[in-house]
């Protein structure tokens, strides 16, 4: 029989047996609907041919891969966060590694959803199994992204061991049969003996340190199979490097996001603080930094070479057709650094003195409101009339307006600054959804342009169909409705884990530290140590 | 073992694309509607189009300027891109040099598709339709045997198709000399498009043969090859209009 704090019993294992409320019976009847929905089309997509998409020649890829490279990106939120911060002994990461353990299998399940999606023929699936060519990217990426299913759903299951054995000896009265068997079954018979608990160590160890190189080779190898090709735009050493950092970059975006809703839901803003915020928020904004380094060191090259069929794929993000989603990717991304960073910044404001009229909110309303003015300027003309759209367009005009746009932007941030830092968690928020979106943008800026601009066939044009559209949106309810069931079974913190850091801040607060000594503050100043007493 | 070359006149080709219609009667292509060919999926294993292909790109202005048209079936590369990244091995170069499709075993990855800069690939979006004379004139060779579909037979949904400079042709002629009781002579085999070119602008030839029309036109001063610089080496070769 294994016993539980009662704190504990109550915000983490009571909530699982709760009977379901209303808004999670309507939010889980509306993902359904959407999934469904999804279903259906890809059945229809199956039956009828790829013909349903928005793809033809020489677009061959669009949408489902886009998904595919944003969702398997997603996953890099768990092996992060708790492979790397396990092996590394960094104790805040107890209360968010269940949670980022989650995103990486669910991630991965939706992920690699989108690939078979994608096939022409999904009958032949097993065809790579039979005739499976190792020379082929696509091998390479089918045997790691299985490897790393696999990997990820033991590396979640076996630190969930435990907590499924504390949930089987205190289940609540009055339990359904069927709850009682699944987590007697799933406990596989864990009585946290010494002896369990050492191979339970030994195998997470192994397990933590045997996924970085196995996450670091997915998305690595999802790079490899665009750079492999000689398409302009894709056939770029960098990609691996790059799409690894922006995998995890949007993985600790998904993480906040999915950790957030887990804290508000079940109450768990003691265990899930500030340091959690804050350190993880800190390795979110270097990988803000490394992704606009990488972002600006693949384009340079292609900038400067000025190559006959490079140059024109960058041409169409920076002003051509692609520049609304390149330049919304790089905004979001640059106004999530700025959330991030600049309320670190600011000095905490004096309760004694009022703060500068500039965070007021009449301040914050005005910009907003100016920047929105001026942005309708640049797009509402265009559709109204003619004559109005040469009057906004012309050279000086537009970019004076695009000028006061910006302008007012950075005001906009400027005056939200002091409420963003007195609400970290919110601007956490903001700051993830910025770059999950963005992020997903980057993919499309990447894979869209390649291949709508080919070499030796004219220039396409590409918009999803009303299926991809569907479909996409029926996997992102596909996982969060994941989410929402397993949420409702298993604890969302590890129990054990919270419980171990426990012990362990406790016996660390038995170390006594001696008091540094005290030295001559007049020769201390001079950098001298002073001898005489 | 030959290895089979196809050299493209351009001073010769007047553009007329005759050798666009008989590799569609040649090798069943589906005939798609004017909507479909609009999202670019229209099947053209040959295809005839203006070159720079992105109008934007044209050289000079009225009336000076150059345009030039290029007739393009599959380059039958040394070094094909496409059949490396295929991961089941459904396309794949055979000992005479042509570039082979399998619609047997292709697992409509697409993967071939993007990996071939010349695109020169196409995919079975729709199950192939022909409205009614047409499908019943369809070309009855089928190239078949041990789980290998290729050549004219009609395409599954979901495959991908390329041009195989008429592998059936090549096949049937193979036939007819064993049948015959004697060695095959590469001058038995030529592809639909060269036997019906009006201008007589193309040749089709073993390239490893000293004497033959390919060999010698490939050391013209005039031979190019499309992406020459892409590594990729062509075994369908240009010569540069005059």
């Amino acid at each position: 029989m294994l016993k539980i704090d009662r704190e504990y019993k109550e915000k983490l294992i009571d909530p699982l047996f709760a009977p379901l409320d209303r808004s999670f019976k309507l939010s889980a009847g509306v993902l359904l609907a959407l999934i469904l929905w999804g279903a259906a089309l890809y059945f229809r997509q199956v039956f009828l041919g790829l013909g349903v998409t928005g793809m033809g020649r020489p677009v061959y890829w669009s949408m489902y891969i886009v998904n595919f490279i944003f969702f398997i990106g997603i996953s890099h939120a768990g092996t992060l966060i708790s492979a790397i911060l396990r092996v590394t002994g960094a104790e805040w990461r107890r209360p968010i590694t269940r949670v980022a353990e989650a995103i990486t299998v669910f991630a991965l399940i939706v992920g690699s959803m989108q690939i078979l999606i994608d096939m022409g023929r999904i009958d032949r699936l097993p065809f790579t199994f039979i005739y499976g060519r190792l020379q082929s990217p696509i091998m390479w990426d089918i045997i790691s992204v299985t490897l790393y299913l696999l990997g990820s759903v033991t590396y979640l299951f076996l630190p969930l061991m435990p907590d499924l054995a504390i949930i089987r000896d205190n289940l609540p009265a009055g339990v359904p049969e069927w709850r009682r068997k699944f987590y007697v079954i799933l406990s596989l018979g864990w009585r946290g003996t010494k002896e369990q608990w050492l191979r339970l160590e030994k195998a997470v160890g192994f397990m933590a340190v045997i996924i970085i190189p196995i996450a670091v080779s997915v998305h690595s190898i999802i790079s490899w199979i665009l750079a492999s090709t000689l398409q302009p735009g894709w056939h770029s050493t960098i990609f691996g490097p790059y799409f690894v950092i922006g995998a995890i970059f949007s993985g600790i975006g998904a993480l906040f996001i999915a950790m957030t809703a887990v804290r508000k839901l079940f109450g768990l803003e003691k265990y899930i603080a500030q340091k959690q915020y804050r350190n993880l928020g800190l390795l979110f904004i270097t990988m803000n930094a490394v992704w606009f380094y990488f972002t600006f060191a693949e384009n340079l090259g292609i900038a400067t070479g000025q190559q006959t069929y490079e140059m024109p794929i960058l041409a169409t993000k920076l002003w051509g057709e692609f520049a609304p989603t390149f330049w919304l990717m790089v905004g979001f991304m640059a106004a999530a650094f700025w959330i991030l960073v600049v309320p670190l910044l600011l000095p905490k404001p004096k309760p004694e003195a009022a703060p500068s009229p500039i965070f007021s909110r009449r301040f914050i309303t005005s910009s907003a409101a100016a920047m929105a003015f001026f942005a309708a300027l640049l797009i509402v003309p265009r559709t109204v009339s003619a004559p109005l759209a040469s009057l906004t367009s012309a050279s000086i005009v537009s970019t004076v307006v695009w000028a006061l746009v910006i302008g007012n932007a950075i005001l906009f941030l400027l005056s939200v600054s002091l409420w963003l830092k007195a609400h970290p968690v919110t601007a956490t928020v903001i700051a993830s959804a910025l770059v999950v979106v963005g992020m997903w943008l980057e993919r499309w800026n990447i894979v869209i342009p390649t291949v709508t601009h080919p070499m030796l066939v004219s220039s396409a044009a590409y918009t999803p169909s009303l299926t991809e559209i569907s479909i996409t949106v029926a996997s992102v309810a596909g996982f969060v409705f994941m989410f929402m069931i397993f949420f409702k079974l298993f604890p969302p913190i590890a129990i054990w884990e919270l419980a171990e850091g426990e012990v362990i801040k406790e016996a660390q607060s038995k170390v006594v530290i001696p008091e540094p000594e005290a030295s001559d503050p007049r020769m201390r100043r001079w950098g001298f140590k002073s001898n005489s007493r | 073992m030959p290895k089979w070359s196809m050299v493209i006149d351009l001073d010769k080709c007047v553009a007329c694309q005759g050798c666009s219609i008989a590799c569609r009667f040649e090798n069943n292509t589906p005939v798609v509607t004017p909507d479909q060919a609009e999202l670019g999926r229209a099947v053209r294993w040959n295809d005839v189009f203006p070159m720079p292909v992105n109008p934007t790109e044209e050289i000079g202005e009225y009336p000076s300027v150059k345009s030039q048209y290029i007739t393009r079936p599959c380059m039958h590369c040394e070094n094909p891109p496409c059949i490396k990244v295929c991961p089941v091995g459904a396309t794949f170069i055979n000992e005479e040099g042509i570039v082979e499709q399998n619609y047997a075993r292709c697992i409509g990855c697409r993967f071939c598709t993007v990996g071939c800069p010349y695109g020169v690939r196409y995919f079975n979006w729709y199950k192939p339709e022909w409205e009614a004379p047409l499908g019943e004139h369809l070309n009855p060779d089928r190239v078949e045997g041990s789980g290998v579909l290729e050549g004219p037979a009609v395409r599954p949904l979901g495959v991908v198709e390329k041009c195989t400079y008429c592998i059936h042709r090549l096949k049937k002629a193979h036939a007819q000399a064993e049948a015959e009781g004697r060695d095959f002579r590469p001058d038995e085999y030529v592809p639909a498009c060269v036997q019906t070119c009006t201008g007589k602008a193309r040749f089709f030839g073993d390239l490893d043969d000293p004497e033959s029309t390919v060999h010698k036109l490939s050391l013209n001063s005039r031979t190019f090859r499309l992406l020459e610089d892409e590594g990729t080496h062509p075994k369908t070769i240009y010569l540069r209009e005059g």
